[in-house]
Formats: C-alpha cells, structure tokens, sequence
C-alpha cells in the first residue's frame, strides 16, 4: 500500500496534496486534545484570548491516553470519537489547525470548514491503541494538567499511520468506501 | 451454606479487570484473522493487520488493547446458598474495580454527575447486576464497556404486528447509521422481547455470548444470520473506510413480553470485545 511521510508542522501546500483514502505516516510534533480542551481553546477564541500553546499550522489529536506504566512513554493511546468535536472544529480550523485525527463521521458544518480554510481530517485505528502508542516518542502535558487524561500533551511521534477521511476539496472516504463496497 | 468473605471477590475482580483489558478472547482473534483473509478491501485488510498486531502487543506487554478501558460492567450469578462475609459485597466489587484500574493502569473515565462531568478517578462505581442462582458458588463475569460503541445503541418499542422485518430493519439501521463511529468491525448485541429495561439487559448479555456460537433456538440462529449478512452489505467495513465485515456477529437474546408490545434493543460493542471470567 502506497504511504505518504509527512512532518509536521503542515504547510497548505503539504494540505492540498492530501486526498481522501490517501495512507499517511506522521512524523514530528502532534498535539493531545479532545472535549473538555477543546472547550477551553474555543472559550478563549470568544473572548479573543491567546492559546496556552500556539496551534497555527498544527496537527491535533482526539485521544484520551491511558496511565503510562513505569518505563513507558504514554499508556494506549488510539483516537476518540470525533463527532463529540464537530461543535468546537470549524473555530479550531478558522484559528489555523490543519489537520485533526480521530475516528468516526464528521458533520456538515466540520467538512465545509476542511474546505474553507485548507485543512484535513485523517482517522486513525480506533481500538489499536496499545499499537499507537508505539509511535509515540515523547509525551509532556502543555496545558489543563487538571484535566487528567484531557489534558493538552505535545507528542512527538514517529510514523505515526492516519488515513485521510476529508480532504480539503470536499471528499470522503467513508461515504465513498462504502458506496464502493455496498451490495443490493 | 458456604461462607465467603468478599475479600476474595475484591481480588478476584482487580485481576479481571486486568486481564479483560490485556487479552483479547481467541474467539475474537480468529474473527479478525478470518477477516485478514477474507475482507476484500485492501485498507479493510491493513485495519485487521493492526488490531491482531495490537492484541499481540497488548497481550505480551500487559498493557490495554484500546485507551479506553471502559465502564466496569459486572454481571453476577451469585448461589443461594452462599453466606457473605467481611463487608459490604457492592463495595467489595467496587474495591475491586478501584484496585484494578490502578494497579492496572488503566483509563478512568467516569464522571460523577453526567452534567457536572467530574472525574471519579478510580473508575467507580461500576454498573452492577445480580442474579440469584441455586448452589453455592458466585460466578463473576466483568465486561468493560467502551464509550464510543456505547454511544452508538438504540432501543426501540416496536409494535407486535412490526414482526420480524421491523426488528431486522430497527437492527441494521441501528448499525448502517453508527457508520464509522463505533470502531467497526463492531459486534452486535440484540435484545427482544421483556419490557423497556429488561430489553435494554438482554442486548448488553447477548455481548457476553462467545463469537462464533449462535442462539439455540435455531429460528432466531437464522435471524442473526441473516442480520449479520445485511448488515455486511452496508459496505462500511473495517473502521468504515469501506469494506464486508462491518460485523463480527449478531447475537440475540429473547425474553417473552406483554401482549401490547414487542421491545428491541441494540448495544453496540466495539471490536475489542472485553470479558473475564471467574466462579468463586
Ligand atoms: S469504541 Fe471500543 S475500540 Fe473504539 S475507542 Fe471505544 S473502546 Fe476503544
């Protein structure tokens, strides 16, 4: 299977090279954050408040890890659902996110957004989480330690495997895979 | 009478809530190995690579197949003729779970209060049901339940003059309409018949069934057959980038019901399917 290698951070140009269905492998800095982080960004965003870390150019990742037992980096660590984010993404894309990871449908409003400002939606295994965590080198919470597992974490990984659902020219894998694989 | 002090129950529970999150059952191993071979989807197969590669990491290095570690549902059977001692039994089993999703290093992801959204930090309570048996043994069945395929269940009161196409279509529109959120290739647990809560039960227990073995009645041995091809006619397949096993199984359980009515329910259960099982 054909596998692209990006870096991070992402550039438009490295955006708009991604189509959906397209096997990706993620090297550099990811970001951790689900629910009640994206809350808080999207709190500060209405009040015109600055990050606690800078996001512009940066890949976010819907995961909740598990405890890392001694001598491991991060516990499992595989992608949420990410519907549960449709309410904060477009501001989290306005703001100058470029790609989100996770698992699971997007709503309308998310996939307009991809569109409007350039961005991508990859999934990741929902379930490999014992697996994903191999990729990931280092792991230090950045913001909202209060938040336990939801707290924000900058990951560093190292082919970390994503499959891109949404691209920023309006496809989607999930409905196209399963038109293709539907039977009467 | 036998006498049992619930300090056994405590360490019985800790090291099943371990060991369902370590190892998934080889019921489901071959399931996914069968999906290996047999899905035609090229990225379906690559999903089957990783979840065997996972069970295999998770397995050797003693850690949680999926970060999700669950709501600890524990199912008991406990005999009659079984005399409790040394504490409270409710507080025994939620030590246990306590105990576990610490030393076991385990996510904790329950809230106290579903709007104040406060983490418990120990993974308590756990949802519990007990059944009174005859005998003297206590039989524990834990079954941590993740969120996200959780998310996705249904109950319906359907109609008796429905019959059996309203359940096979409530069914798979259940699943067609989870998609890709509940980490498909997903299992399929249906409740029919009882009342509003007991229907609810029945697809919850219908997961706990092994793969591979279908209901005893051969009427409703067909019924799941035949759901589990529809649904794997939907084409969501493997995490739902398209593909034929979207399901594992469908696994159904029946309970007579009131004249007036005919309840369903589905309980989605992600593909890892987590149980432990011990008899004290
Ligand atoms: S649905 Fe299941 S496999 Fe997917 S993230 Fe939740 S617990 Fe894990």
């Amino acid at each position: 299977m054909e596998v692209k290698r990006i870096r991070t951070p992402l550039t438009d140009e490295v955006v708009l090279d991604l189509k959906a269905g397209d096997n990706v492998l993620f090297s550099g800095v990811i970001y951790a954050a689900r629910d009640a982080a994206h809350k808080k960004l999207v709190e500060l965003l209405e009040k015109g408040e600055e990050w606690p870390v800078d996001l512009r150019g940066q890949v976010i990742y819907y995961v909740g890890p598990a405890p890392a037992k001694p001598g491991q980096v991060i516990g499992s660590a595989g992608p949420t659902t990410s519907g549960r984010m449709d309410a904060y993404t477009p501001a989290v894309l306005e703001y100058g996110v470029k790609a989100v990871i996770g698992k699971g449908l997007r709503n309308e409003a998310t996939r307009k957004a991809l569109q409007d400002y350039k961005a991508v939606y990859l999934a990741a295994t929902g379930g490999a989480g014992a697996l994903l965590a191999r990729t990931i080198k280092e792991s230090e919470v950045v913001a909202y330690p209060e938040l336990g597992p939801e707290a924000i974490r900058r990951l560093v990984v190292e082919d970390f495997p994503a499959t891109v659902i949404n691209d920023a020219y309006g496809n989607d894998l999930y409905a196209e895979g399963r038109n293709k694989y539907a039977l009467p | 009478m036998r006498t049992v002090n619930v300090k056994l129950i405590v360490d019985a529970v800790a090291e099943m809530c371990k060991e369902a999150n370590y190892f998934l059952g080889d019921d489901v191993i071959r399931a996914f190995e069968k999906g290996l071979a047999e899905e035609v989807s090229p990225v379906g197969k690559e999903v089957f690579k990783q979840l065997l590669e996972n069970a295999r990491i998770a397995r050797d290095e003693k850690v949680p197949m999926c970060q999700d570690t669950g709501f600890a549902v524990l199912f008991v059977e406990l005999g009659q003729d079984v005399h409790l001692t040394g504490g409270d039994f409710n507080e025994a089993l939620n030590e246990g779970v306590r105990r576990g999703y610490t030393d076991g290093y385990l996510r904790k992801s329950i809230v106290k209060d579903p709007l104040e959204r406060v983490n418990t930090k120990d993974n308590t309570p756990a949802v519990i049901h007990v059944e009174i048996v005859p005998g003297d043994k206590i039989k524990l069945t834990l079954a941590p339940k993740g969120g996200g395929s959780e998310n996705m269940s249904a109950i319906r009161m359907l109609t008796p003059s429905q019959g059996t196409p309203g359940l096979v279509d409530f069914v798979v529109e259940t699943v067609s309409q989870a998609g890709a959120n509940p980490c498909p290739p997903v299992i399929v647990g249906v409740g029919f018949g009882g009342t509003f809560e007991k229907v609810a039960y029945l697809a919850k227990k219908a997961l706990l069934r092994p793969l591979n073995q279908p209901n005893q009645d051969p009427f409703y041995a067909e019924l799941e057959k035949e759901m589990l091809e529809k649904i794997n006619k939907t084409g969501i397949g493997p995490q739902g980038y398209g593909g034929r096993f979207t399901a594992l199984a469908v696994h159904v359980e029946v309970f007579p019901c009131h004249i007036a009515s005919m309840p369903a329910a589905v309980n989605i259960n992600c593909h890892a399917s987590r149980h432990a099982e011990r008899v004290i």
